[in-house]
């Protein structure tokens, strides 16, 4: 007896919208024996994981403020990943974008700031990734190296730029040496949504850039020409589609939201420049793009999920002793599941009887 | 000894985990299965290599879980690639974001704990040659294996039979399955073999070239190997060069900063992912346009009965 795959005619709706459900379930229940593995009561460290930050307001504020760039980058990766474009540097896209608008509002620190400050610092963030990101798209398109490998080298130069700034050039002349720009003026920042509250105006921006993106993906021609570029390049070449433009599009999309997030994150939540300023928001939200399956909507939940156990590894650490690192491998676990149970969309698992021929 | 001694000595160390891990990335790609996983294999193998050398106080049985690491995880990226026939590239980057995080849990009782790197042999004879001896002969063990693993894996794929049955699974799955092959048996032995290299390659990194445990210590060199397998053409000699092209990039920054050249170490210390995306452009201009890739890389492969 064995195990064949066989291909489907056709995948139901619900079968859709099982999977990933699927996913989630089985690496909670390899979470569980991790945990348990670990040394720790697994059901407790479940309850941290993924309760807690559920529980209380000051738990679901820092879930929405950690989902937001996940649910940001993660859509503008869907639309790479539909066209068949591997851009993997979403972390150094990011950080860039962070390094973009930052650069306006150490510049005008203590000088000339106004109203129209925080709409260019947003602007120079989502050009500085969508730039960023236009490197390996031109590298692809001209000379055909892989952008995997160059938009993920570009990630460790990103990181070296920024910690070169923070030591360096815009290190705050009165910050007791501590390799970090000066604290953003509240001109720079971006206001919170209530006062004494942790969620800033990137939120709502992102929800409104979820649903734009929905509409683009589902309803025009821009939206089908990723997806046939993606799915049926020969049938696209036919449709007088150019998959050039395409590369160039998606990475200079996905680049800006990157950008985007990382300003957002760093007027919004950090109101300075740091080292090691995202916890890999780039590449968790990979994982949240294709638990959303490439759908801008499925994104949204998905990123609250992955933000979800964030702050759950801060809980678990601090209350269990669980090592941070145990969140990593619950994301690697989770993308693990999630591309098994897509298999079943496309096949169905059947047992032969009979002696392989 | 020299200066020109100790510096090729210097770039001999940094290349060879790049040169171990590429060899075996090649193998599989030259199979067909592209494993983007390399940096995670290779984290788990210096991690779980530290760990049981310092647990059990030997190397070796440090070597041998650095390997048994590595192909567990190429086992389980197999699992999903071959069985399940999923995307490649998503299933790789799930095995580096994996390897990355459990090695951390793994290695996490052990940093900082001070190790005895392995030490280095001379061989008899051959070590007593001017200039070369020093530099080729008197070298650790896994430089010796390295060398041995270009050679075999040369030999196995353009001399053997072996070696051309996996080439034709790389090449067109289908036409090896209609031969008779055993597509998916070769393709996970193939696998295996290069999480088996993956991990010997992050045991040299905690166990010899920076003998303790630091949480992502192997800060992109998998990814390295992936692109000296591209620079490599798929050609195993080729792949020496290209590794010691980027090892000795890694040395000349380390010197250059040592030597106070003005410009600020972290523009040196990018300098090896600069060198390895230029690397990756002129050798696709070389090539003008054409690919050198195995044809069906990337590609799963569901066989019907």
């Amino acid at each position: 007896m064995r195990l064949v795959l066989e291909q489907r005619a056709e995948t139901g709706w619900a079968l859709r919208l099982l999977s990933p459900l699927l996913a989630v379930a089985l690496a909670l229940v390899s979470a569980a024996v991790m945990f348990a593995a670990l040394g720790a009561d697994p059901l407790a460290a479940l309850h941290a994981y993924f309760v807690l930050p559920l529980s209380d307001s000051w738990g679901l504020q820092e879930v929405a403020v950690k989902a937001t760039p996940l649910v940001l980058i993660s859509v503008g990766l869907a639309f790479c990943y539909r066209a068949g474009v591997w851009n993997i540097g979403a972390e150094g896209q990011f950080l860039v974008g962070a390094l973009g608008g930052a650069w306006l509002a150490v510049a005008t620190h203590g000088g000339a700031q106004g109203p129209w400050l925080l709409p260019a610092m947003l602007a120079a963030g989502a050009l500085g990734g969508a730039l960023f990101a236009l490197i390996p798209a031109l590298l692809r398109t001209r000379f055909g190296a892989s952008e995997i490998l160059t938009s993920l080298m570009l990630v460790y130069v990103a990181e070296l730029l920024l910690d070169w700034l923070v030591r360096g050039p815009w290190r705050d002349p009165a910050g007791f040496n501590m390799p970090q720009t000066v604290t953003f003026s509240p001109a720079a920042t971006l206001p919170l949504l209530a006062e004494g509250g942790r969620v800033n105006l990137g939120t709502p921006l992102t929800l409104l850039i979820v649903a734009a993106a929905a509409l683009v993906a589902a309803r025009t021609l821009k939206g089908f020409e990723i997806r046939l570029v993606g799915e049926a390049p020969r049938a696209a070449r036919f449709a007088g589609f150019d998959a050039k433009r395409v590369t160039w599009a998606v990475f200079a999309f996905s680049g800006a939201l990157a950008g985007l997030a990382g300003i957002m994150e760093v007027a919004g939540t950090l109101r300075q420049l740091q080292p090691g300023l995202s916890p890999g928001y780039g590449f968790t939200a990979i994982i949240v793009a294709f638990l959303g399956r490439l759908n801008p909507v499925g994104c949204l939940v998905a990123g609250v999920f992955l933000a979800v156990t964030f702050i759950g590894g801060e809980n678990a650490q601090i209350m269990l002793r669980l090592p941070l690192d145990a969140t990593r491998v619950f994301q690697g676990l989770l993308l693990f599941y999630v591309l098994a149970c897509d298999t079943l969309l496309l096949y169905r698992l059947r047992l032969l009887r009979s002696a392989p021929a | 000894m020299t200066l020109l001694e100790a510096i090729l000595l210097t770039v001999i160390t940094a290349s060879t985990p790049l040169l171990i891990a590429a060899i075996g990335e090649l193998v599989a790609e030259r199979a067909g299965v592209l494993n983007l996983g390399v940096e995670g294999m290779m984290i788990m193998g210096a991690a779980a290599g530290i760990a049981v050398a310092i647990t059990t106080g030997s190397s070796a049985a440090g070597v041998a879980a650095a390997i048994l690491a590595g192909m567990a995880l190429a086992a389980i990226f197999a699992l999903l690639v071959l069985g399940l026939a999923t995307n490649q590239v998503a299933a790789g980057l799930a095995l580096a974001i994996f390897g990355l995080g459990l090695s951390g849990v793994v290695g996490a009782p052990f940093v900082g704990v001070p190790r005895e790197g392995i030490g280095k042999i001379a061989v008899p004879w051959l070590s007593e040659i001017p200039f070369l001896g020093p530099v080729l002969f008197r070298q650790d063990p896994f430089v010796y294996a390295s060398f041995a693993l270009v050679i075999g894996v040369a030999w196995f794929l353009g001399r053997t039979r072996a070696g051309l049955v996996l080439r034709a699974c790389g090449e067109s799955a289908a036409a090896a399955h209609a031969l008779g092959f055993k597509v998916l048996r070769i393709r996970f032995l193939a696998l295996l073999f290069g999480g088996a290299c993956a991990g010997l390659a992050g045991a040299y990194l905690s166990l010899v070239l920076t003998p303790f445990w630091t949480s992502g210590m192997t800060s992109g060199r998998g990814w390295i190997a992936l692109a000296i397998v591209v620079f490599a053409s798929w050609l195993p000699w080729r792949a020496v060069a290209g590794a010691y092209l980027f090892g000795g990039v890694t040395i000349l920054q380390l010197h250059a900063q040592g030597a106070g050249v003005p410009v600020p170490p972290q523009a040196m210390a990018a300098l090896p992912y600069v060198i390895t995306i230029l690397a990756l452009v002129l050798i696709m201009r070389a090539r003008g346009g054409g690919s050198a890739a195995p044809a069906a890389l990337g590609t799963p492969f569901v066989p019907d009965r």
